[in-house]
């Protein structure tokens, strides 16, 4: 048996705004995401747009034991929620299943910072580095720096508490979080779930990570299919995306507005030798059902970062050629973990309103991971 | 051709065909359940770090494994790697470096530590007033590019999915403590989709460092009863004042039935059911009542095609905290009934401490070896009974039983609760 997997709701933020319409009129204006390129020089990051949060995380307390990545996805996720008419449904509520993709590990740049002053002078490194963290360390810090915690403040502050799991490893996260989710749904294991992630890239700690492999693009605002030629790289940005995804049974039954239907999601991983990603998303278009550019669009999560960037858009070239082909990294940036989520709603989005027949959306991670989804019209 | 075997609910039945297992006990199945058998505890002192200014100074760590660079993602790999090349060498599956089928991996959350973080800032220039910026500057230096790859969320799984050539997309994921036996549950239900025939399910977690101690003593979830430190975790006693970290990986080899019938594996056991729910009542405490708990037991045993009278015994998840063992034993009561009196349960973390990412994947190994060998292991350091948990706790001597069918609890923060059930004989 396979069942038909329908998208349902949305909810996104980033530098574009808040809300799936937000994000339509960027694309409509060709509007390019904001850049902060100020804050964190010489590196660029896409801010995301100041939030309310209370319009979503109404207690203070609940706020107050999040860092800025989990209040994204915690808002993020309330949007989609609204988004498919869920909200206040308790029981319902209860019932639906959550796929988080995240990351973690927010820091306390000023106890870091103490620390490493420190540690020079101490006569016992270790006792100071113990003493320092047992004494300065916020006990609720853990609670935003661990993966699963986006998860289980999504259960406390909106209620959803089917299963609730969390993948983690950057783009690829996310590209398998929907594969799964839909998956287990067209194969009746499990009706409803809401899918997604969310990524601070204002944290010097993060930017860290990948400066050390000097993957970070420093060189003012350039789209990321100009940047190959300059030696390629990301620009990090903050957002999230989260979807609800629901058996086409289950959002009949209970009335829900589909948007579109997510036909095809599939996900590989190889070894990146030259040329290997490029082939990898390549398997993945020919595995998929025929995508018919002359009615089709293509929304890509390229990064920007060398080789890979070039080997998919030679592949997009010979397989959608002709069609219009959006990039979500020159929107808001690469968001890592909720980067395919977004691209899945956009996709969603666009088909929703007409705006074509059927869209290819494609993740080739910075590092590892390939993903290609097939969303339709309904 | 036969009819395909399938379980009450219609769908493949998955048997586990391999198993590899690692904790501070030792490395192997046979070394650690000979010390498990025994009684035998493998909490000690730290010596790893300082342990100066600390309010707890003992755990489970596996000090008998390198790691480089040592972090936990590098340690954690290496857990793994060992415990796989056992589960795949037993299930004697594929061709070496050909695994017919997906991995599913429960790994800790991976962060920069702080010898790198020192590392950086010294490349960076450090001299004085260091901040992310003298990071960063080091970080520019080119030095440390293969560090990118390491503290990537991804890596560990990429690297056991490279030597051992499992297929697809590896999945990284955290339950938190419950980590472990979801891996095992997306094992299952891939191959009931009949998506693969195999699976590599592997839990995993090396990361007993000084910062993580301290966010867990920070939270107060740790005992504090440093001497001797083998009596410190003494889940369901009376004076049990926390859990004790402990390191270790488990690995196993999950099949269609079917698959391993037809290639003549010898059938280690099934894993029947699979049963969670999430938990909205707080980050780290459990909703009083234990329903969540509870719903999750009763999912895995009704997925399993099963009544709670059919189970006959719980492998506990038993952390030693005041919080956990009351609210568990509270909802085994409520699952089991009044038979529950009677129904043995034990906790591994007694003796291995709490693995934390990788507890439900080791104690899915313990849990089909206490099957296979017709005993189980005991709960140690049970000296004073709690009155208000009236359970059959095997305390501190092994204890010859047959076994056919055993619940395996894993629970953790951000309200996680799975369940698994696994058997001698399909339902």
């Amino acid at each position: 048996m396979t069942r038909e997997v329908l998208v349902t709701g949305i909810g996104i933020v980033s530098n574009l705004g808040e809300g799936i319409e937000a994000h339509l009129a960027a694309i409509d204006a060709g509007r390019p995401g904001v850049v902060d390129t100020e804050r964190f020089k010489p590196y660029l990051v896409h801010p995301v747009v100041p939030l309310e949060w209370e319009r979503q995380i109404p207690k203070k307390s609940d706020q107050r034991q999040m860092e800025a990545w989990q209040r994204l996805g915690v808002y993020a996720a309330g949007l989609a929620l609204d988004d498919a008419g869920l909200k206040g449904d308790k029981e319902l509520l209860g019932r639906i299943h959550l796929i988080c993709a995240a990351g973690g590990g927010e820091r306390d740049y000023q106890v870091d910072s103490q620390v490493l002053t420190g540690l020079p002078q101490a006569a016992d490194p270790g006792a100071f580095l113990n003493e320092r963290l047992m004494s300065d360390l916020r006990p609720t810090l853990f609670l935003a720096q661990l993966s699963n915690l986006l998860a289980g403040n999504i259960s406390i502050v909106h209620g959803v508490t089917g299963a609730t799991r969390t993948f983690m490893g950057e783009e690829q996260a996310g590209v398998d979080a929907l594969r799964i989710a839909k998956a287990r749904i067209a194969a009746n294991q499990g009706d409803i779930f809401l899918v997604g992630g969310s990524y601070n890239a204002e944290r010097p700690d993060v930017l860290l990570v990948y400066e050390m492999a000097g993957l970070l693009w420093k060189d003012g605002f350039a789209g990321v299919w100009e940047r190959e030629a300059k030696g390629g790289g990301f620009i990090p940005g903050s957002g999230a995306a989260f979807l609800v995804l629901e058996a086409r049974e289950h959002a009949e039954a209970r009335g829900a507005r589909p948007l579109a239907r997510l036909t095809y999601v599939c996900a590989d991983q190889v070894r990146r030798t030259p040329g290997a990603a490029g082939e990898s998303l390549d398997g993945l278009f020919a595995a998929a059902a025929a995508f018919d550019p002359r009615d089709g669009l293509v929304v890509s999560g390229a990064t920007g970062v060398a080789g890979i960037t070039g080997e998919e858009q030679a592949v997009l070239d010979r397989r959608t050629g002709g069609a219009r082909r959006i990039s979500t990294g020159d929107l808001f940036g690469n968001m890592l973990e909720p980067q395919f989520p977004a691209g899945v709603a956009l996709a969603a989005a666009l088909l929703h309103r007409g705006d074509a027949r059927q869209a290819a959306v494609t993740s080739v991670g910075h590092a590892r991971g390939e993903g290609l989804a097939l969303v339709e019209r309904i | 051709m036969a009819a395909p075997h399938r379980d009450k609910h219609g769908r493949p039945l998955v048997v586990v065909t391999g198993m590899g297992v690692v904790t501070s006990l030792g490395e192997g199945k046979a070394d650690n359940w000979a010390a498990l058998t025994a009684g035998r505890s493998g909490i000690h002192r730290i010596t790893r770090f300082s342990t100066e200014n600390l309010r707890t100074t003992i755990a489970g760590t596996v000090d008998f494994i390198p790691a480089e660079p040592f972090c936990a993602p590098a340690l954690s790999e290496q857990l793994a790697l060992r415990a796989a090349a056992e589960a795949v060498g037993q299930a004697a599956i594929g061709r070496p470096g050909d695994f017919p089928g997906a991995l599913f991996m429960a790994v800790p959350p991976v962060e920069m530590e702080w010898p790198q973080r020192e590392a950086l800032a010294e490349a960076g220039g450090r001299n004085g007033e260091t901040d992310y910026g003298t990071l960063l500057a080091g970080a520019r230096t080119g030095r440390f590019r293969a560090w990118h790859e390491l503290f990537l969320f991804g890596t560990v799984a990429a690297r056991i999915q490279e030597r051992f050539g499992t297929k697809g997309s590896p999945i990284s994921l955290s339950t938190a403590c419950s980590s472990g036996a979801t891996a095992i549950q997306l094992g299952v239900e891939a191959i009931r989709r009949g998506e693969v025939q195999a699976a590599l399910a592997i839990g995993t977690d090396g990361s007993v460092n000084p910062e993580s101690l301290i966010r867990f003593s920070l939270l107060s979830a740790l005992s504090t009863q440093n001497d001797p430190p083998e009596e410190a975790a003494k889940p369901f006693s009376k004076n049990r004042d926390g859990f004790v970290m402990g390191e270790g990986a488990a690995a196993l080899v999950l099949e269609d039935y079917d698959h391993a019938l037809a290639r003549g594996a010898k059938i280690l056991g099934f894993i029947l059911g699979c049963g969670e729910k999430g938990d909205g009542f707080h980050r780290t405490r459990s909703s009083p009542d234990g329903a969540p708990a509870i719903a999750a037991m009763r999912e895995a045993i009704a997925d399993a095609g099963l009544t709670p009278d059919d189970i006959d015994y719980i492998n506990a998840h038993g952390t030693s905290t005041p919080e956990n063992d009351k609210m568990e034993s509270m909802g085994c009561l409520a699952v089991m009934g009044e038979r529950m009196r009677e129904v043995p349960i034990s906790s591994n973390k007694s003796m291995i401490g709490h693995t934390l990412t990788a507890a439900g994947a080791i104690e899915a190994v313990f849990s089909l070896l206490t099957i296979s060998e017709g005993r189980i292991p005991p709960t140690i350091n049970y000296k004073v009974p709690d009155p208000t948990i009236p359970l059959d706790v095997v305390p501190n001597v092994a204890r010859d039983a047959k076994v056919g069918r055993v619940l395996s609890n894993s629970f953790g923060f951000g309200g996680q609760n799975t369940c698994l059930v696994f058997a001698a004989e399909p339902a």
